[in-house]
């Protein structure tokens, strides 16, 4: 059962990750990378890591995915922004370094004699509760710089979006 | 039999696929995804190996890397419209400030 | 024995010496430079006061030190005021050798010195470099006394290096003129030939003592140490005593490094009397006199010594009979006496050498300083052709001249009979006669040179009658210096009158203890009074006619000197050329030099290797490298992307595969 689904949701994100860089359509590309991140959401459900899976939709498919649409909107492209994938002399060199990495990674890890996920868990692993204890326990200090992160995040944001002030 | 390296494998086909997004396209909203792509397939390697080492340190790390592309969404995501106010195209090839 | 002075311990006391009158130049050289503008005037009586009052002070202590707080003959060696040098067991302090021989050098330099200041303050009084000129000089005679006092080689090297400084300096003390700033520096480049020698001797000396595994306590160069290893440096003694004597032919003018001492009449003739004259120049004698201990080790080097001694001497003697220039002459003649005084040290009879050095000192820092007094009364003519008869119109200045030339004519009784004598019988009776035979022809040509050049300029009729009506007799501070030298160059010689002639040999018996050498002291005693009065009543007799003989050429027969060199072109020409030496050197090594300089070091060296190669070369290889490698910077972002990501690849499969 779990294996079915395992194949379903990592076949649904690979596919729209695919869709997401060969759609010319900027928007149809959003809408492809929202598939992608819901695919990745439930493979970390699948890996017992629900509170990531919901942190997953929310953040991701939730609030990244719109700040996107946002500025697709913005931008109002016309048509002729709609780029083409253009294979150029770079582009295909981009394409096989990527296929190669591919290989590279795929055979070395296919080849991994990797162990089973068959370890016997607690009832709180991957809950709120002993993520949250972890973030406030132990991983205080980079919670609460990821913190200030967001907020220069946000402060750089608002420079860089305002007009210029002539 | 679902196998630490089923998820190792996908993560590791995700990132080869952000990579290629981010090479092979000249659309600056094309190659963000794709680094969202990347940073997923990243994730995801850290919560199958949490899952396979039975601690709960690899979820938090990916909390922090999930923070952190919402703060270089942001960011990011500001640069592009400021440089298409510029430019008025985002199609990369047609950028070159960086020209010495 | 007193060794206070004001309750300062001697060995305190005698650095005071040098120090006096380095605070003079140090005081002189802060007031050129705030003058040098031209916007504040030079004050001129304070530069005055201290420029004299410093070497006078410092030959009071002098005169002190030597008086009243005499020490065992052999003197003794101060405690290091500081090490200057202490490299493992290279050990340099400053400290210094206070004997009879530093003493007496010690006298005649600051005695002399002062005396020269004084003059100075009349001869200089309306240059524009006041002030400088009298920074060089006190540093001049700092640098003297350092060389002079020094316990150990390497601060005697400090002292050489400092006059030779201090007379390139003041060589070319008027430099705007290309020629005199010239003269300048050959005798710089002269000076640094010869030492390249005393360097390498003094290396030499290290490398030997030090491989002996020897543990002096003031390091391996110092004098005290160097006599009580002495017999450790009895393989290499030759070597060293060469090397060093080229030291001595360097700064003492000696074949074949003298070509720069006529040259160096181009400073002011106060510095060609102290520097070239009574002083530096006699260093070369002196250092040979300090080191005798290594000379008589080597008989070789004693041999080669006096050969190019009395060889120098005559050859200068030869150039100075035909000089027109009445400074070039007594350069010549100074050559010469140098000559005579290395003639001396050569055979070993050191005081002799010593005592001929003092001497001149007196008489030919007169002839200088009456020169100089001819030059200023004639406003800057210096061609004795052009002068005569100036007698009567400067007699203070004909008179001292006169008694300087009887003294250095080696006329019985004043101070060069004495010496001269001296070398003549001690080099008779040590070394082989040839030599003596050339020592006792220069003592004639001294005699007809000499009087040759008092003859021309201040007897017979005056040949220029514009300048002889315009010629006064120099001020007082000037005239002074001259009369107190022209009363030592007579009486300078009374302190060495051999036992031949009734005298007690004062000098010789007061200087035996520090020379050692019994096998001397028995030739001399072997030798007899007779022959010794025999030698002086021959030379004496020889001397006095040539004199004569210039007198009456020179005075009254003129036509007769001129048919003279007429009749025979070809000689007087080539004295007159001075043996064409200079000439020799500029096509055999100057020239050479040059071509070299220019062609190879310049033209190819720098220029092409240097310049186009290193310098323009790396330029052009970096700014080539980096227009090739901004191909790579495109601007397009996409590019680096891909760069990139083939590193990380590249990356990647090291590690995994």
């Amino acid at each position: 059962m779990q294996l079915a689904f395992f194949y379903f949701f990592s076949g649904l994100s690979i596919l729209s990750a695919l869709f997401v860089i060969f759609f010319r359509n900027t928007l149809s590309a959003a809408i492809a990378l929202v598939v992608t991140l819901f695919g990745v959401a439930c493979l970390f459900g699948l890996l017992e890591a629900h509170f990531l899976a919901a942190m997953q939709v929310l953040v991701y498919a939730g609030a990244v995915m719109v700040l996107f649409l946002f500025v697709i909107m913005l931008m109002n492209l016309g048509r002729e922004e709609l780029l083409k994938i253009k294979l150029a002399f770079l582009g295909i060199i981009g394409v096989i370094t990527g296929v190669c990495l591919a290989i590279l990674l795929v055979t070395r890890f296919m080849g991994l004699s990797a162990p089973l996920l068959s370890l016997d868990l607690g009832v709180e692993y991957g809950t709120v509760k002993s993520v949250g204890k972890l973030l406030f326990g132990e991983y205080l200090i980079p919670f609460e710089l990821t913190s200030i992160l967001l907020l220069v995040a946000i402060i750089g944001a608002i420079t860089l979006a305002r007009k210029p002030q002539s | 039999m679902i196998l630490l390296s089923h998820y190792i494998v996908v993560s590791a086909i995700l990132f080869s696929i952000g990579v290629i997004g981010v090479l092979c396209r000249r659309n600056a909203l094309v190659i963000f995804m794709s680094v969202e792509i990347m940073l997923n397939a990243a994730n995801l390697a850290f919560i199958a190996f949490a899952r396979e080492h039975g601690g709960m340190e690899g979820q938090t790390i990916a909390f922090f890397v999930m923070a952190l592309a919402a703060a270089e969404v942001a960011v990011g995501l500001g640069i592009i419209m400021a440089v298409f106010k510029k430019q008025g195209t985002i199609d990369l090839a047609k950028i070159n400030f960086l020209k010495g | 024995m007193q060794n206070l002075l004001l309750g300062i311990p001697i060995s305190t006391v005698v650095f005071l010496i040098p120090l006096l009158p380095f605070l003079g130049a140090c005081f002189n050289g802060l007031v050129a430079l705030m003058c040098r503008s031209g916007k504040a005037p030079v004050p001129k009586p304070l530069v005055t006061l201290v420029a004299v009052m410093m070497p006078v002070l410092a030959f009071a202590l002098t005169v002190w030190l030597f008086f009243f707080a005499k020490d065992p003959a052999t003197g003794f060696t101060t405690p290091p005021l500081w090490n200057w040098i202490a490299v493992d067991d290279f050990i340099a302090g400053i400290s210094f050798k206070i004997d009879r021989l530093s003493l007496v050098m010690g006298l005649i330099i600051t005695g002399v010195g002062s005396l020269i200041h004084i003059y100075s303050t009349g001869y200089m009084s309306h240059d524009a470099g006041y002030a400088r000129y009298f920074t060089f000089l006190n540093l001049f005679l700092f640098a003297m006394l350092i060389l002079v006092f020094a316990g150990n080689l390497p601060l005697m090297f400090v002292g050489w290096e400092g006059v030779g400084m201090c007379s390139y300096f003041l060589i070319g003390f008027w430099f705007e003129d290309p020629q005199k700033a010239s003269a300048g520096k050959k005798a710089f480049i002269v000076n640094r030939v010869g030492d390249f020698g005393f360097l390498l001797a003094m290396f030499l000396i290290y490398k030997t003592l030090s491989q002996k595994g020897l543990t002096p306590g003031l390091g391996f160069l110092s004098f005290d140490t160097l006599e009580r290893f002495r017999g450790d440096l009895f393989l290499v003694a030759t070597p060293i005593c060469l090397l060093l004597f080229v030291g001595a032919m360097g700064k003492s003018a000696q074949i074949p490094l003298y070509v720069w001492l006529p040259d160096a009449m181009a400073g002011p003739t106060p510095v060609s009397a102290l520097i070239h004259a009574a002083t530096m120049v006699t260093a070369g004698v002196y250092m040979i006199a300090r080191l005798h201990f290594l000379y008589t080790l080597s008989p070789v080097a004693m041999e080669f010594v006096a050969t190019i001694g009395v060889s120098t001497a005559l050859f200068a003697a030869l150039i100075a009979v035909v000089q027109s220039d009445i400074k070039k002459v007594l350069a010549y003649s100074t050559v010469s006496q140098l000559g005579f005084m290395f003639y001396a040290v050569g055979v070993g009879s050191f005081s002799a050498g010593i005592f001929h050095l003092m001497t001149h000192a007196f008489f030919k820092a007169c002839l200088f300083l009456g020169s100089g007094s001819v030059i200023h009364g004639l406003h800057g003519e210096q061609n004795v052709w052009k002068m005569g008869g100036l007698k009567s119109k400067m007699p203070i200045t004909a008179w001292t001249f006169g008694l300087s030339v009887l003294a250095i004519a080696g006329m019985f009784p004043f101070a060069g009979f004495f010496s001269k004598d001296a070398i003549l019988f001690h080099g008779y009776v040590l070394g082989p006669r040839v030599l003596w035979v050339m020592g006792f022809l220069t003592a004639g040509l001294t005699a007809f040179y000499m009087t040759r050049v008092f003859a021309l300029t201040f007897l017979g009729q005056p040949r220029d009658h514009h300048l002889h009506d315009h010629a006064h007799e120099s001020p007082f501070s000037m005239t002074f210096a001259l009369i107190v030298l022209a009363i030592l160059a007579v009486v300078g010689g009374w302190v060495g009158v051999p036992e031949s002639l009734h005298g007690n040999d004062l000098f010789f018996r007061w200087f035996a203890p520090l020379f050692p050498y019994q096998e001397f002291y028995e030739k001399i005693e072997h030798a007899g009074r007779g022959t010794e009065l025999t030698l002086s009543f021959v030379t004496l007799l020889w001397a006095f006619h040539c004199a004569l003989l210039a007198f009456v050429l020179y005075s009254q027969k003129l036509n007769i000197a001129k048919n003279l060199a007429l009749k025979c072109p070809r000689v007087h020409q080539l004295l007159e050329n001075k043996f064409y030496v200079d000439e020799i050197y500029q096509t055999l090594i100057v020239n050479p030099l040059g071509w070299v300089s220019d062609k190879v070091l310049w033209k190819f060296t720098d220029q092409k290797v240097i310049d186009s190669l290193f310098v323009e070369g790396t330029a052009q290889t970096m700014s080539l490298a980096g227009r090739t490698l901004s191909l790579l910077q495109s601007g397009a972002v996409q590019m680096y992307a891909i760069l990139f990501a083939i590193g990380g690849l590249l990356l990647i499969a090291y590690f995994v595969l």
